[in-house]
């Protein structure tokens, strides 16, 4: 299953336009039985916040939450709000667990109003996710507002080599089954050997 | 069941005036609420500790000290006792003295605290707070076990032919509770040495803390204390009681939307629904504390926060009067009545490991 995160705040929102469609390459590349659940992250907006405050994610937004952590591949998209990602997406991943990415392939967009700020991926996105050990693709997709009007191939291309590269990442190497620490505990005589 | 307080010691202003009472007010205001929990018919008042502002209890033995004397029935103890920053030698000595100064009605719950300048300023790291739990509980056990101690470890000076004064009244060492509201070493650490587990679940919900206490009810019985039912668990427990329950609710809320936890995030009506807060009438706190069994199975100590928030003294000592006239009679017979024979139904008290021991 692919978990789609969308920023967006607009009606409708290019961010969301670009997320469906980095979905839909991600899928075609892996096959017609993949599922893709889609995550609008303005639908949490409070919730979220709520969460950075009280320590646990409630009621729809903690279905969101297991969304994310349950999947085998994640798409994350923000719009580039004064030159970085929105405070809600930043928000979004503030309140998983800091292992609760390590390993998933995941594959990086941006939308912008210009293009100058296209590096926002490299400089703003790219460490977050190296923070939380997840696996990125090589390829990330940013769509300015002209991208949208182009004739040209160039957003098509990028959309379509960036879904492809995220397929071959989940199949080739899914993320890592995580280790439950309360069925499977370390034994006192360890813990006290100063094992940890 | 044993059913009891526990304080954290904020000075909070209250929100409905602005008004924030002096470090003194507060010291007092927490010793009449000890006095009150007994003169109610509650049986335990624990203290928390802590180390920087806005809270004034750094020195909960002073503070046992004097209730211990003004008391008679209450069991005196603490939520919790920094494990971690405090000298083990020091706590062993301390609540060894306040047992003897309170005829044994002492025991303790060992807690890592969660703020990291707290560490350095005792010369400790936060990074290291599992390790100081296990290895400064270990010293703490033996030097109430044994008379004459060697120790050598990681985080203190080493020991040599040390006696630790005075030893625990009637040679039996206070009972002590590990609390923890995440970390499976200390529900693991508990289990080990068949003592006490506290799960303070009251601000989150009860799914993440049902996983910690399965853990330790299923450790208990692999180090073979007994089965996994008969192991020793605390629960918190948070509520505002008014005979209406609206006019809890409408009392309350400015409380709670400016509670230093969770203030200024969810309604109380979502946090109400998501965790065990309860604001009603006596009868809804009755109903909710008994589901408590229901998710944690039988368990033997319950204690609930009530002077929080900035919540003024005397409505706090309504609060308290209620709960020991309305709401703990009634929970005490419907526990009493569920629980199975084989099941302990309290925490262990001095008199009863006495018993134990001469046995």
């Amino acid at each position: 299953m692919i978990a789609v995160i969308s920023a967006g705040l607009g009606q409708p929102s290019s961010t969301r336009l670009l997320a469906d469609r980095l979905a839909a390459a991600a899928a075609e590349a892996l096959g017609p039985d993949t599922a893709v659940e889609t995550i609008e992250l303005r639908d949490h907006a409070h919730a979220m916040v709520d969460a950075t405050l009280t320590g646990f994610p409630s009621g729809t937004f903690r279905t969101a939450v297991e969304t994310v952590t349950d999947a085998d591949g994640l798409i994350a998209v923000t719009p580039v709000f004064n030159a970085s990602y929105s405070g809600l997406f930043k928000t979004f991943f503030d309140v998983l667990d800091r292992d609760s990415l390590e390993g998933k392939p995941v594959l990086l967009g941006a939308t912008g109003g210009t293009p100058r700020h296209s590096l926002a991926i490299d400089y703003a996105l790219r460490p977050l996710f190296a923070y939380l050990r997840a696996a990125v693709v090589p390829t990330a997709v940013y769509a300015a507002s002209e991208d949208w009007g182009s004739g040209e191939t160039a957003l098509p291309d990028r959309i379509t080599r960036a879904g492809a590269e995220l397929a071959a990442l989940m199949s080739a190497r899914p993320a890592p089954p995580k280790d439950d620490p309360y069925a499977h505990p370390v034994p006192f005589e360890e813990l006290l050997a100063g094992g940890h | 069941m044993q059913f009891g307080i526990f304080t954290v010691g904020d000075v909070t202003p209250d929100p409905t005036d602005g008004r924030v009472p002096s470090e003194a007010e507060r010291i007092k205001a927490m010793v009449a609420i000890a006095l009150k929990a007994e003169e109610v018919g509650l049986d335990v008042f624990a203290t928390g500790e802590h180390h920087n502002p806005p809270f004034v209890p750094s020195s909960p033995t002073t503070m046992l000290g004097y209730i211990a004397a003004r008391t008679e029935r209450l069991i005196l103890s603490t939520a919790t006792t920094l494990i971690t920053t405090n000298d083990p030698v020091k706590i062993a000595e301390d609540f060894a003295m306040l047992q003897h100064l309170a005829d044994g009605r002492v025991d303790l719950m060992m807690g890592r605290g969660n703020t990291g300048p707290v560490y350095p300023w005792f010369g400790k790291d936060i990074r290291d707070g599992i390790p100081l739990a296990i290895e400064n509980y270990h010293l703490l056990h033996r030097l109430w076990r044994e008379d004459v101690v060697d120790w050598e470890g990681r985080f203190r000076t080493p020991l040599q032919s040390f006696t630790s004064t005075p030893r625990p009244l009637d040679g039996v060492p206070p009972f002590v509770w590990h609390g923890s509201i995440r970390s499976p070493e200390i529900a693991e650490q508990a289990a080990y040495y068949g003592d006490g587990f506290f799960a303070n679940h009251i601000f989150w919900p009860k799914e993440h803390f049902q996983r910690l206490v399965g853990l330790y009810r299923q450790r208990f019985e692999h180090y073979g204390h007994g089965s996994a039912d008969q192991a020793i668990v605390g629960l918190g427990g948070q509520v505002f009681m008014r005979k209406n329950s609206q006019d809890a609710v409408r009392e309350f809320r400015p409380y709670f939307d400016n509670a230093p936890v969770y203030g200024h995030g969810p309604s109380l009506e979502e946090f109400t629904a998501e965790t065990p807060l309860t604001v009603g009438s006596p009868q809804q706190v009755i109903d909710r504390t008994l589901t408590f069994r229901d998710h944690f199975g039988d368990y033997q100590r319950q204690l609930f926060l009530m002077d929080h928030a900035g919540l003024p003294l005397k409505t706090v000592l309504e609060q308290l009067d209620m709960l020991g006239e309305e709401v703990v009679p009634v929970l005490r017979k419907e526990f009493e009545a569920l629980r199975p024979a084989h099941v302990p139904a309290t925490a262990p008290t001095h008199t009863s490991r006495l018993a134990e021991e001469v046995r």
